[in-house]
């Protein structure tokens, strides 16, 4: 018996924080260069950071799981675990909401404006009186060139569903870790990964398309920013995801985890749905409506 | 159990000597150390920006800077007073404080817990060597208003990823209490019996969490408007320069809230105390912080009714505004109600206490004034708009900072300051601070605009005067800091109680609380 087990485990010393700071400061330094203007010393700045941020994770969840199989986390740590993640995950639906609240608000009431709804009638007939409040739109100055819109029921649809099945092979995963099915929850984890991986190359591809055929690009007003800022961040979190999925599966191999004790699975589960449901939110009001 | 259990060694002082322990350690009283001096230094670094700006504003005409370097002055000086000072301060004393309050071994995620702060260090490194930059640091107001932000020049990506690192930093801080508060209870310590202090911190917390990655995401498109060609915030492509104003406003009205109501928590310990009476109302208080903090997200639009919004807008703005004024009102009604007929002894702790209850007030009628449409539209943009945040800012969040170091300082250090000096400190910042900022309120409705280096003659009376209570505020917070080290190195020793008339957990440890304090939970009784 780990006698440690029973009281709150504190550990006595935070190895990787500093460098993981020291990493981002770095990051934040070369790209700043980098944007500044200087295209050798930023990048190569940048990369020093994120090296560091990189080992800074592999040590860190490196110790964490070392004192999670050492027993050293009793069923209270187990509970701040489950806090922090439900509210690391509440950061990141506002920080998601960021992008939605600017989404609508340009949507439902600049556009209008600018097409002279209310009482920016003057301001329409001075200013721009051939601007048409139309959706999508790149804005009375033509911003970026014609362009057109991804079509839904394309590469958009078939993403949704892809992302859909994920949710429930991940799920499905689960229910085979608690019921002890080692050999299941390796196929569902194998199939949510590959799904993931899918989703990511044909957002990639999607991409391409936008940028060579439907002349949708950053520079494309109002449209393509919001466009590009939600799928973007969607797609980094895809990625993440898809990269946390990757170390559960060679925890699951290593035999990490019982039907009890497998919080990590559950955290990573519960960021993959949130990101399902981003995405749900992206294909509804940035694809379809 | 028959075998004899060895229980992993618990040091009772850190593992490690010199700066090392400094950067590795997860002990919640060194953290909340840490972010204390940060947030000290930090305080006079602002403070002397605020020095340039009086003496710049001592007379009219040009003295000292370039209208551009005044620029950068208000900028930062903003920039770190609400991020480098304000907040760290209020997160130091969290750390040091939460814990011992709850009779919790230490914070639910210590690593987690120094790499937030350690975050805060880089962060202004990266914000404060804009000023070594060609074209100098950001000049857009703490505000980051497009389009000036957009044109500033090389300062402006350091400037953006500073606050992404003072964002990350305070999430990850604000997960930390959060779950800090709702897991590491001692057994008895419900949380209706937590003290007012620590449900202060849970609801500025969920208030942290929930605006700070607003302000990232809108920094981000800043950064995309800037460098990759997208129109967020430009007309000729659809966007908005307004829609900055919406963003940073939903972040920023609650940001208002996050550097008060730890402050209200912290009044509410320290009345009670040297009333010798339990707190007025207690279940109204905690109430009053929920209420507060849920409209704290719905009044954004107080500070753009001048920017062209709907006129629905304005009123739904402008009611939901003064709809804050009940829940506030309610608090100082307790407040005052605990005091009434208390035995009330006036240590330095309690005076800035009372002075907080009175100058918050004072910087909340004025608050009420600018929530009103048609008056806003002379008040905005004009000095009256200093007074007031400097009222609930200066006076009421960084008076109370200054309540809450003098009260648990015996408990840190273990030693009693030094109440005559503590006394001095006092009524000179209370009178300097009022001469600095009670004329402001003239000037601005005189017609006084702010962020301007130079002024119409007939405003040169009431500036002088302000300037001359910004010196003297300025030299009194030397002894503040006197007072901390004098304490720190010496002085009367305290007892466990320090304060005759303290309750909570945090009295019965002993001054100093050792390193490690409640390791076993106490049983929290009545
Ligand atoms: C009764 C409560 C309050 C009301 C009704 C209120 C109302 C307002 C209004 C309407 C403005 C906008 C003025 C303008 O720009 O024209 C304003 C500005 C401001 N308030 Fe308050 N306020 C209150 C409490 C607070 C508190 C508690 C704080 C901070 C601790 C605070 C900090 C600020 C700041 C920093 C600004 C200026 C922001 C800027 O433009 O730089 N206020 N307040
Ligand atoms: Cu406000």
């Amino acid at each position: 018996m780990n006698v440690s087990a029973d009281s709150y485990y504190l550990p006595h010393e935070s190895r990787w924080s500093i460098l993981g700071s020291i990493g981002l400061f770095s990051f934040m330094l070369g790209a700043g260069i980098w944007l500044d203007g200087y295209n050798l010393v930023g990048p190569l700045v940048m990369g020093a950071g994120v090296l560091c941020i990189i080992s800074t994770k592999f040590g860190w969840f490196g110790t964490v799981i070392r004192e999670s199989l050492a027993g050293r986390y009793n069923l209270q740590v187990d509970r701040t675990f489950r806090w922090g993640m439900i509210f690391f995950i509440f950061s990141e639906v506002m920080f998601f909401g960021a992008f939605f609240g600017t989404l609508f608000y340009e949507r439902l009431f600049v556009v209008p404006w600018l097409g002279g709804a209310t009482n920016m009638f003057f301001t329409h007939a001075l200013l721009y009186p051939h601007y048409r409040a139309l959706w999508p739109t790149n804005g009375p100055a033509h911003a970026g060139g014609e362009f057109s819109r991804m079509p839904t029921w394309g590469i958009p649809a078939l993403n949704t569903l892809i992302l859909l099945s994920s949710a429930v092979t991940v799920t499905w995963a689960h229910w085979a870790l608690k019921a002890g099915h080692r050999r299941k929850v390796v196929a569902g984890l194998v199939a949510t990964i590959a799904l993931g991986t899918t989703f990511l190359a044909m957002q990639a591809h999607e991409y391409y398309l936008a940028y060579t055929h439907f002349n949708l690009t950053l520079h494309s007003g109002i449209y393509g920013a919001t466009f590009f800022i939600l799928t973007g961040f969607h797609g980094l979190h895809v990625t993440i995801g898809v990269i946390m999925l990757t170390v559960i599966l060679i925890r699951v191999l290593r035999g990490h985890f019982t039907p009890e004790r497998h919080f990590a699975f559950e955290a990573v589960s519960w960021y993959w749905h949130f990101v399902d449901i981003v995405w749900l939110g992206l294909f509804i009001f940035v694809y379809w409506l | 159990m028959t075998e004899s259990i060895a229980l992993p060694a618990e040091p009772h002082h850190a593992t490690r000597g010199g700066l090392m322990r400094w950067i590795t350690t997860t002990n919640h009283k060194d953290i909340g150390t840490l972010y204390l001096i940060f947030s000290l230094i930090m305080f006079f670094i602002g403070g002397a920006m605020a020095m340039v700006i009086r003496a710049e504003l001592y007379q009219p005409g040009l003295q000292f800077v370039t209208p551009a370097f005044y620029n950068q002055m208000v900028t930062l000086h903003g920039l770190i007073m609400v991020f480098g000072a304000v907040m760290p301060a209020f997160v130091g004393l969290a750390n040091w404080m939460i814990p011992l309050m709850i009779g919790a071994p230490d914070m639910a995620l210590p690593r987690l817990n120094n790499w937030s702060f350690w975050i805060l260090p880089f962060a202004f490194t990266l914000l404060l060597l804009t000023l070594f930059l060609p074209g100098g640091a950001p000049e857009g107001g703490w505000t980051l208003y497009v389009p000036y932000s957009l044109e500033l020049g090389y300062s402006f990506p350091f400037m953006i990823f500073a606050i992404h690192l003072m964002g990350i930093s305070s999430v990850l801080g604000g997960i930390n209490i959060i779950v800090t508060i709702l897991n590491m209870r001692a057994p008895g310590m419900t949380l209706m019996k937590m003290p007012l202090f620590v449900w202060a911190w849970l609801i500025t917390a969920y208030l942290l969490v929930a605006v700070m990655p607003v302000l990232a995401g809108g920094v981000t498109m800043q950064l995309l408007d800037h460098y990759f060609g997208t129109h967020f915030f430009s007309v000729a492509g659809g966007g908005s320069p307004v829609l900055w104003e919406h963003v940073f406003w939903f972040f920023g009205h609650p940001e208002v809230y996050i550097m008060i109501l730890p402050a209200f928590g912290i009044i509410s310990e320290i009345v009670p105390t040297f009333s010798r009476k339990p707190l007025f109302g207690r279940t109204s208080m905690i109430y009053a912080l929920a209420s507060i903090a849920f409209l704290s997200f719905i009044v954004w639009g107080h500070h753009m009714f001048t920017s062209g919004m709907p006129v629905s807008a304005d009123l739904f703005f402008m009611f939901s505004t003064m709809l804050i004024a009940v829940p506030t009102g309610v608090k100082i009604f307790n407040w005052v109600a605990t005091m009434w007929r208390g035995a009330i002894t006036f240590e330095t702790p309690m005076l800035f206490a009372v002075a907080f209850i009175i100058l918050f007030t004072i910087g909340g009628f004025s608050g009420v004034m600018l929530a009103l449409v048609p008056a806003d539209f002379q008040y905005h943009n004009s000095y009256f708009v200093v007074a007031h945040f400097h009222y609930v800012l200066v006076t009421g969040a960084v008076f109370a900072i200054m309540a809450a170091v003098y009260y648990w300082l015996p408990k840190w250090t273990g030693h009693m300051y030094n109440e005559f000096w503590g006394k001095m400190h006092f009524w000179l910042s209370v009178i300097s601070v009022n001469v600095l900022y009670f004329p402001m309120h003239f000037l601005g409705l005189a017609g006084m605009p702010r962020r301007v280096p130079d002024y119409a003659v007939q405003f040169t009376d009431l500036n002088m005067v302000s300037s001359i209570g910004g010196f003297v505020f300025g030299a009194s917070q030397l002894i503040f800091v006197a007072i901390i080290f004098a304490t720190v190195y010496g002085g009367r020793r305290a007892e466990a109680r320090a304060w005759e008339g303290a309750h909570g957990l945090e009295w019965t440890v002993p001054s100093p609380a050792p390193y490690h304090t409640f390791a076993t939970p106490p049983e929290v009784v009545g």
